[in-house]
């Protein structure tokens, strides 16, 4: 993996979720007129444009909502890995809030060791943090029974 | 709204291939010389020009290659694939305001040979924070989480994605300009196929392609004096709908209700014609799932209904709604749907290779999944 892990760009609203991330952290945004958490991060709440939405930790619960399986060809350090996992995750307190990530079968696991025809949409899973590189930690899931 | 009063009277495309020899920009050139050539215009008489934001050749190097006159209209539309009908729209409306005369719309893309987008390291925005730290690398991946979610909530299965790509293929085999005119496809072969990204396949990927594409609309007065049949602007619109993402449309709150639904409710609202009045359409299909997702948005079927749809030879010459009917990004050539395009005009001019009798309109779609467009084109 001479290249390292392919690392997030960070847009100008996304620090708060990384160092979210560092600390063992889910954050996502929520409108402060609404209420509705918002995610990816925005400069202003669509639901009321007035207003800068805050930074809320939510419980890192959710359920698959959908998932691929990646075959090459592949980038580095991905096509290594092929055939992996990515799933969408749907978030326990709003299902409408989605994040991007993998499944893994532990802590530190790869995304290559669940066996993709064991996913299930809708099966219960719960985040956890890994260290990448570059002070980045990116969530990956983890089932939760 | 545009109501038939510009229409499309020439159309040209250059050879289709894996590989070209000839430059993007040449390949431009040929193909718009093709098109005012059939519609037998002057190009010095040319002063609207649109195309792509990805474009590589701009309105500079296309004028003072090909001495076109002053222009007075230009504009480059962005997004991709969703870009296509919303080129060949805006000219549409900008004659109909009197902006400029003779209108050229254009793609010239090699992505056969020119390599594939996604495959640097370096990301192209900011967009990709959120999902290729994850693996989620190409538009087949991001595709294929839609198309899980969506066999999932409708039941449907690949059966359904292999009716799309035999269909398209069907159509190609009659085209001899198709990149693959003498390969056949079963849905044995279909099932058989590696993975890419599961649960998509090869067959429910786009060709790679090299070529360019280009048509030439008039007002609808000069439209009638021309070599051809017109085919006229009935109706166009663009659609983004509200909070949505380009490609990666997981944050909405029904990503599988995407562009097409807020397309096709300016789309009709701005039509004479109905989903029921149209009987044959060119679907963007740079994977076969975004064809049930167009028939649902498009409302030639109810919201779950499109995988379904396709069953029975549907979308077959013959059937309530032949698609794609030159082969389509899938089988004839992938140049971000501008094929398609011309594929329509050819339906309306009575020329097609799989000429659907009596259709007096065609339906043409940009990318379903990125913010997008679509014309209703009418003999």
């Amino acid at each position: 993996m001479a290249d390292g892990w392919l690392l997030p760009v960070l847009g100008e609203d996304d620090a708060p979720f990384w160092e979210g991330a560092r600390r063992g952290e889910l954050l996502v945004q929520q409108c402060t007129e609404t209420g509705r958490l918002l995610f990816p991060p925005r400069a202003r709440s669509p639901w009321a444009p007035h207003t800068e939405p805050r930074w809320v930790p939510v419980s890192g619960r959710g359920a698959v909502w959908s998932f691929a399986v990646p075959h090459p060809p592949l980038l580095e350090p991905f096509s290594g890995l092929a055939p992996y996992n990515v799933v969408v995750v749907a978030l326990e307190e709003d299902p409408r809030v989605r994040l991007v990530g993998n499944l893994v079968a532990r802590p530190g696991g790869a995304l290559n060791e669940v066996d993709p025809r064991s996913i299930e949409i809708g099966a219960r899973v719960r985040v956890h943090f890994e260290p990448v590189g570059d002070g980045i930690h990116l969530p990956r899931w983890i089932r939760d029974p | 709204m545009i109501r038939d009063r510009a229409a499309i009277v020439g159309i040209g495309e250059t050879r289709f291939a894996k590989q070209l020899e000839a430059s993007e920009k040449r390949l431009a050139l040929e193909a718009i010389l093709a098109a005012l050539d059939d519609a037998g215009i002057a190009p010095a008489e040319v002063d609207g020009l649109a195309s792509y934001t990805l474009e590589s050749t701009d309105e500079v190097e296309i004028a003072k290659n090909l001495g076109l006159g002053d222009v007075t209209f230009f504009s480059q539309v962005g997004w991709g694939g969703g870009a296509g009908p919303a080129c060949v729209g805006q000219l549409a409306l900008a004659i109909a305001a009197g902006q400029c005369r003779v209108g050229v719309a254009w793609r010239s893309r090699k992505r056969g040979s020119g390599g594939r987008p996604w495959a640097g390291r370096q990301q192209p925005s900011v967009a990709g924070t959120w999902t290729r730290p994850f693996g989620l690398l190409r538009p087949v991946d991001e595709i294929a989480l839609l198309a899980r979610r969506y066999l999932h909530e409708t039941g449907a299965t690949r059966e359904s994605l292999a009716d799309v790509a035999v269909a398209v293929r069907r159509m190609a085999n009659r085209n001899p300009r198709a990149v693959m005119h003498a390969r056949t496809l079963s849905r044995e072969e279909y099932l058989a196929a590696r993975f890419v990204s599961e649960p998509l396949c090869l067959f429910d990927n786009c060709l790679e392609t090299d070529g360019a594409l280009a048509c030439v609309l008039v007002g609808a007065d000069r439209a009638r004096d021309g070599r051809h049949p017109p085919a006229y602007i009935h109706a166009f619109a663009q659609g983004m709908p509200r909070q949505s993402h380009a490609m990666v449309n997981y944050w909405s709150d029904d990503p599988l209700a995407g562009p097409s639904w807020a397309c096709a409710e300016a789309l009709y609202r701005h039509s004479e014609l109905q989903a029921a009045d149209i009987a044959v359409a060119q679907l963007y299909d740079a994977f076969t799932p975004l064809v049930p997702l167009s028939l649902e948005g498009y409302r030639f079927c109810k919201r779950g209904e499109g995988a379904a749809f396709g069953a029975a030879g549907a979308l077959e010459l013959g059937g309530r709604l032949p698609i794609n009917t030159s082969g389509g990004g899938l089988s004839e050539a992938y140049v971000h749907g501008f094929n398609l395009i011309n594929e329509g005009v050819r339906q309306m001019r009575g020329t097609s290779t799989s000429q659907v009798e009596g259709a007096e309109a065609c339906l043409v779609s940009g990318g379903e999944g990125v913010p997008t467009s679509a014309l209703i084109l009418r003999r």
